[in-house]
């Protein structure tokens, strides 16, 4: 990584077309890009963040959605408390301002991630996919069944959460503060990645009885995994909950989960910016082929069974062996 | 008590309708090791094929061959073009690979009958009640479901327990490197109980017809309850599938219908359906989680 420059010269020419996006979008009349693009961000941290457990831990999670709605609902439950006037629980007062809601959803989906890990790590393989797959249904039928708060129609947000000095009913505005915390998301992942604690995460997916035998307590490590994890999806739900104003039992819907996976392969998995890519790729091609015609989703099972049996290692390496070059 | 019956029966109703689809996926999840998302899709164009020819043709018998047919092809179909090159990835490629076929079938299904769901009427023969006990009047359709499904899980079991092809598939669910290296053509052992379990999952789905309705998305929600059921009984247990599938059934439906009734004794009428509507979908949940939890592989597995 550190051999050539190629790869922080690529990084900030990325970061300087992200912020020069929302200014293109406008002059060429292409608006809706701006959405696209907050959209993109915000399933590229949930991504990413699954992609921490699954890429870079091997453990599959088929229940990070719950996380992200978790996070949904935190910003979703503080502000209907806020705008009602009544504490939550009576003592906690709800509250519209973001720098109170995102450490918030963060700090409740960790403390969520913990408690599922805590009984999902118990077990491996396919049935660590179904027990995660479990505890995020039971969540998703808890809050349909929660009429107080919306039920199976979802949480109306009237406003987008404030931040001190700046107007959050502007699109745009919304957009470079998802930009802002995906840059710090993204940097805080790269320390942790090739941070020991990483390596030891990689190390657990290789060989668990290894990692066990050099002395270290697997469990603990996987667990800790599974919170920074869950934190960061936690993170994207009350992103998403704010760029939507709205948040609803769909955003713990298995099939949700089972997004989250595909934006991970198809980006690449264990790699640190495969997931935001694919995250681009799955939602500019959803949006694309819901443009093209009705049954898009047609051509995005075609395109994700395409993907699997042909390429290994999902777009980026895709783009590799096509220009020859390694990703 | 007539209605504690009523419901236990529908609870058999229901699990019996579970084992169907559970007996196929265990098979498939034990012996090739492959998660399958497709399993409900199956499901699914077995109702759907079964309720177009019933209704086109006005006879419910000639919906039954239509729904089988048309469930194994799809099934050896998608065997021999996707899932075979599965067998060797990790789970992550299946679940996507699954994943993408689930979008497929539901919109090509769309494409080809519309969203509107379909309805097939029951057949003359199995239409009404029939008095069980005294003052005890239960459906014959569903009696029949339980019937068939029973008489499915005989002859899993003979299959299973009596046959050459049974001493392959559980030798197979053992230990797969050991069946090949003995000289087993496991190509077609694959093929044929993918084969299978996709016949019983085209039957489940021709059979829920005139009780739900035949629409797009049907798969989705009984795979993930079929999971549960596979995940409790042990993977690659047929016994467990159907233990599970019965206990599931019959939990599921209790809950569903005693729980909101308990609540109403303390909460206000809307909100206690709502929790309990909530709370009963909850259960088999908590249940499967209980259980990995006591019993990582299942219950009719032995932790080695």
């Amino acid at each position: 990584m550190e051999t050539s420059l190629k790869r922080p010269v690529l990084l900030a020419s990325v970061v300087i077309a992200l912020i020069a996006l929302p200014l293109v979008a406008d002059a060429t009349g292409y608006t809706a890009l701006t959405s696209l693009a907050t959209r993109v961000l915000i399933y590229g941290i949930a991504a990413a963040s699954l992609n921490f457990v699954l890429g870079y831990g091997g453990m599959v999670s088929f229940g990070h959605a719950a996380f992200f709605g978790i996070g949904g609902y935190v910003v979703g439950i503080l502000y209907q408390h806020y705008t009602l006037g009544e504490p939550l629980l009576g003592f906690i007062p709800g509250t519209n301002q973001m720098l109170i809601t995102l450490p918030a959803a963060i700090v409740i989906s960790g403390l969520m991630a913990a408690l599922i890990g805590a009984l999902s790590l118990r077990t491996g393989g396919v049935q660590f996919i179904m027990i995660t797959l479990a505890f995020a249904q039971m969540l998703f039928f808890l809050f349909v069944s929660l009429k107080t708060y919306g039920g199976d129609d979802g949480l109306i947000i009237r406003r987008a959460n404030e931040l001190p000095g700046l107007n959050m009913r502007d699109k745009q505005t919304v957009y470079y503060v998802c930009l802002a915390v995906a840059v710090l998301f993204f940097f805080m992942l790269w320390r942790l990645v090739n941070s020991r604690f990483g390596n030891v995460i990689v190390g657990l997916r290789q060989s668990e009885r290894r990692i066990a035998a050099i002395g270290l307590p697997a469990y603990r490590y996987k667990l800790m995994a599974f919170v920074i994890s869950g934190m960061g999806c936690g993170l994207a739900g009350a992103l998403m909950a704010n760029f939507l104003r709205f948040a609803s039992p769909d955003m713990l819907h298995w099939t949700k989960s089972g997004e989250l996976m595909v934006m991970v392969i198809l980006g690449g998995v264990g790699t640190l910016f495969g997931p935001l890519i694919g995250a681009a790729v799955f939602i500019v091609l959803e949006t694309l082929l819901a443009s093209w015609t009705e049954n898009w989703q047609l051509g995005l099972g075609l395109i994700l069974l395409f993907v699997v049996l042909y390429t290994q290692g999902g777009v980026q390496a895709l783009g590799a062996r096509l220009f020859g070059r390694r990703a | 008590m007539t209605l504690f019956l009523e419901q236990l029966l529908n609870g058999v109703q229901f699990g019996v309708m579970l084992f169907l689809l559970a007996a196929g996926l265990t098979l498939i999840f034990g012996i090739m090791g492959v998660i399958n998302l497709a399993h409900g899709s199956i499901y699914m164009i077995g109702a759907y094929a079964g309720t177009w020819v019933a209704t086109e043709t006005g006879s419910f018998w000639l919906g039954i061959p239509a729904a089988l047919t048309a469930a194994a092809v799809a099934g050896v179909a998608i065997e021999f073009l996707v899932v075979r090159r599965l067998y060797q990835r990790d789970h992550l490629d299946q679940v996507l690979a699954t994943f993408g076929l689930i979008l497929i079938f539901n919109q090509t299904v769309t494409i080809l009958f519309g969203r509107q769901p379909l309805f097939v009427s029951m057949p003359a023969l199995l239409d009404g009640s029939v008095e069980l006990l005294p003052g005890l009047f239960y459906p014959i359709y569903r009696l029949a479901i339980i019937v068939v499904g029973l008489l499915v899980a005989v002859g899993l079991y003979l299959l299973i327990n009596k046959t050459r092809i049974g001493m392959l598939v559980r030798a197979g669910s053992t230990n797969r490197e050991m069946v090949r290296a003995l000289g087993v053509d496991i190509r077609l052992l694959y093929t044929l109980v993918f084969g299978l379990g996709a016949l019983l999952a085209g039957l489940a789905g021709f059979m829920a017809g005139p009780i739900l309705a035949v629409q797009v998305g049907m798969g989705e929600q009984i795979l993930i309850t079929t999971f549960v059921v596979v995940v409790i009984g042990g993977v690659g247990s047929i016994r467990g599938a159907f233990f599970a599938s019965l206990v599931l059934g019959i939990v599921d439906t209790g809950l569903r219908a005693y729980l909101p009734g308990l609540l109403r004794q303390v909460m206000v009428g809307s909100e206690a359906d709502a929790l309990g509507a909530g709370i009963s979908s909850m259960g088999i949940y908590l249940l499967m989680a209980i259980v990995l939890l006591i019993r990582p592989k299942g219950l009719f597995i032995r932790n080695s």
